[in-house]
């Protein structure tokens, strides 16, 4: 019984290395031989390889050695190649898109060039990876269902590097490359466009974005607790519907009036997860393109609440008649 | 094993529990200022909030000078700007000045030994200037400083030179391929955000556009980018460490640009920027000849003035301690007759409607014209003083008996980082983005 409880897995099997399924005609084998690992054990499966390699995933991991190699080599360049500041402002350092003024057309490598080569070479890698992604599954016979979650999360990320700002018509519109300073963007893109949290796409992400943790946590603990009586084959209680199922999805009527299925409730977790990054680039895109305030746009669609005010201040800039 | 499971996990409870008890700071002192549950409130950690208080006391007020008796002008020489006071006024202001700023130093601080009408060290012809600003900062900046009024001692507080000035920051030096970006490195002035980290060069010297919000609900032109919001950003965590207080203090965080939501200080705050500008560019730049090379930064800029050197993280400089109703000879630039006539003055116009700072919104644009004469009139006399001065001042800089900083700086090379001829100022880049071609 104490197996169900622990947070570490508490079984590993310790059979000869699987070396998977056979792969069809023409593809390149798996090399090298499997190891165990214990600790990987403990969280996960304990097999390590044998590995695929192919063009698409050597070729995505040459790009995005490339692409951490620029970005890590201009911040060591930015505290003047000294490790010990590199070290100290690591978590502040970025390499920053273009100023402004360039709008898209090619900067100088110093002056931006270098972030434009960094973006190539990462989407070149995630794409790469994509590919990657969807042969793996295609050879293995599966769905290709992570393949396109994945291409969800790749429309984010380019909506953000890419389309937004070639629509804005400047690459200074782009996220910097950096731990704090693409969270200083995050922040300064909600203020320049009077707030995000009146950009209905991002409540929507939010939600999508919170509501994967909480079905994630719901379907984990669920399975969990009703593994002892052979939750844990969800695949089989899909159409062999056993006690397991019949419990969990009780408990769920009598807590919540509504239960999923043991095949809806991972439909439900992949929209979740999908409509996160597919709301979240919607409301990026129109950001600045369509829409200059969202606080305004609020007001005009009657979604801001009003607040009683005793004393109402004018603008100095108007009273006065200069500008700022 | 089951008890003992039990009372293990009864006991780990117990320990968290003391232990994020212990971690928690006291309750902070809440003040409110805005419509409840918008978080309009200025949070104290009690504590500090002691600490801070204690550091913010004004010194005791001198006695008031007897009345009566000759202008110092006429017992003096070389009184420029003080002349129409009594010989009592004048020298209780200098012993007050020599308390604010000089305490250790004593007289000597300013005034050469050959005499004391001589302008001899540059410390004296700066005193001069900073007297005149404090004067007009008193009469025509009450936007900001209100009646409370700001005397020496606001930013010096016993020390020569403030001890919150900021320079031109060049950030760390970078190999010339590299245009430095002016952000991303941990830096006191932006709160360790990854924010441009000088934000005063552009906003407090310069006059750069601080507003960068659409106010429109769709696109109608404004190009502004989101590397501008975040120079202007960096400015306002600066504004906010240094009065102690949070965005909220001004700002309804739920439209930061609407000024029909903010609260009154946003107004205060909004004169205060100009009025630094002023300060910064009227009275503390052109000074920078005769000031001597330890007291400037890396890039040979003087030390100038922003939020922090007044407020130093008091909502109010001293908690709104007023301190110059004891000095009115700081109050305004002195007029023929001294505070004799200022008194008069005053008096004839509180008979007539109020135009001074209490004026309505309707009226403010008349006086405003009114307040621009002065401060061209303040700024004539000094720039013809100064030119008087300076080749008396550049020659005896080095004999000066105070001067703490300069043998730290020209004891021969040392290793400093990042290497000086990598400095230079970065640009801030507040350019606007070219508008979108035509399709």
């Amino acid at each position: 019984m104490a197996e169900y409880q622990n947070i570490f897995t508490k079984l590993q099997v310790r059979e000869p290395g699987y070396p998977g399924v056979p792969l069809p005609k023409g593809e390149m084998p798996r090399l090298g031989k499997p190891v165990f690992n214990y600790w990987i054990g403990k969280v996960g499966d304990a097999q390590i390889g044998p590995f695929y390699l192919g063009f698409a995933g050597v070729a995505s991991l040459v790009c995005g050695f490339i692409a951490i190699e620029i970005i890590g080599f201009n911040m060591l360049a930015s505290v003047n190649w000294s490790p010990i500041e590199f070290v100290k402002n690591f978590f502040w350092l970025a390499l920053e898109p273009p100023p402004p003024a360039y709008g898209l057309s090619i900067p100088p490598l110093g002056d931006g060039g270098w972030w434009l080569m960094a973006g190539f070479f990462l989407t070149a890698a995630i794409i790469l990876w994509w590919i990657r992604t969807y042969q793996r599954a295609i050879a293995l016979g599966t769905g290709t269902h992570v393949a396109w979650a994945f291409a969800a999360a790749i429309f984010f990320y380019l909506t953000l590097g890419l389309i937004r700002p070639v629509l804005m018509g400047s690459w200074g519109e782009a996220v910097p490359f950096g731990i704090f300073p693409h969270l200083d963007w995050t922040a300064a893109i909600s203020i320049r466009y009077g707030n995000f949290y009146y950009n209905p796409f991002h409540a929507l992400s939010i939600v999508f974005l919170y509501g994967s943790a909480v079905l994630f946590a719901m379907h984990g603990g669920t399975i969990l607790a009703v593994s002892r009586y052979g939750g844990d084959r969800e695949i089989d209680q899909i159409t062999d519907r056993g006690t397991a199922a019949e419990r969990a999805m009780l408990l769920w009527r009598w807590t919540m009036g509504f239960n999923a299925t043991m095949e809806s409730i991972h439909r439900w977790a992949w929209w979740f997860a999908v409509l996160t990054v597919i709301t979240a680039g919607i409301g990026i895109l129109l950001t600045g393109t369509v829409v200059e305030n969202w606080y305004l746009w609020g007001i005009k669609h009657g979604i801001v609440a009003p607040y009683p005010s005793e004393l109402t201040l004018q603008d100095p800039s108007l009273l006065q008649g200069v500008s700022q | 094993m089951k008890m003992l499971n039990g009372k293990a996990l009864a006991l780990a409870g117990v320990g968290i529990a003391t232990l994020l008890a212990g971690c928690e700071a006291p309750p902070p002192e809440v003040v409110q200022n805005g419509y409840r549950g918008l978080a309009m409130q200025t949070n104290y950690n009690t504590d500090r909030l002691q600490a801070s208080l204690d550091a913010n006391v004004p010194p005791e007020p001198i006695p008031a000078a007897a009345p009566g008796g000759p202008k110092a002008k006429d017992l003096y020489k070389n009184v420029q700007v003080l002349g129409e006071l009594t010989v009592a006024e004048f020298n209780r202001i200098m012993v007050a000045m020599t308390n604010w700023v000089a305490p250790e130093q004593g007289c000597y601080y300013c005034h050469v030994n050959e005499g004391f009408e001589y302008d001899g060290i540059y410390t004296k012809v700066v005193a001069r200037r900073m007297i005149q600003m404090t004067q007009t900062t008193n009469a025509n900046w009450q936007d900001h400083v209100a009646d409370t009024g700001v005397t020496c001692y606001t930013c010096h507080r016993g020390q020569p030179v403030p001890e919150y000035v900021w320079t031109s920051d060049p950030g760390p030096g970078q190999p010339s391929m590299i245009a430095p970006t002016g952000q991303n490195v941990a830096s006191k002035s932006v709160a360790y955000a990854s924010l441009p980290y000088d934000p005063f060069t552009p906003y407090l010297l310069q006059d750069n556009d601080i507003r960068v919000i659409g106010q429109t609900v769709l696109p109608q032109g404004n190009r502004s980018s989101i590397k501008q919001a975040e120079w202007t950003y960096g400015l306002m965590m600066h504004m906010s460490s240094s009065l102690g207080v949070n965005c909220t203090y001004c700002h309804n965080s739920r439209s930061f640009y609407s000024w029909d939501q903010s609260a009154p200080p946003r107004t205060a705050a909004w004169y205060a920027i100009r009025h630094v500008r002023e300060m910064n560019n009227d009275y503390v730049v052109p000074l920078s000849e005769i000031i001597p090379a330890s007291r400037k930064g890396p890039l040979g800029d003087v030390y100038k003035i922003y939020c922090t050197t007044c407020h130093q993280g008091a909502y109010k400089p001293l908690y709104g301690a007023k301190m110059l109703k004891d000095y009115p000879s700081l109050a305004q630039p002195l007029p023929e007759g001294g505070l004799e006539a200022v008194k008069a003055a005053k008096e004839g116009v509180v008979e007539a409607p109020s135009t001074q700072a209490k004026a309505e919104p309707m009226e403010a644009p008349a006086p405003a014209p009114a307040k621009a004469q002065p401060a061209q009139e303040a700024a004539a006399p000094p720039a013809e003083s100064a030119p008087e001065a300076e080749p008396a001042a550049a020659a005896p800089a080095q004999p000066a008996p105070a001067e703490p900083a300069a043998p730290a700086a020209s004891s021969g090379p040392q290793l400093r980082y990042p290497p000086p001829s990598m400095m230079q100022y970065p640009p801030a880049p507040l350019q606007y983005p070219p508008a979108p071609a035509p399709r």
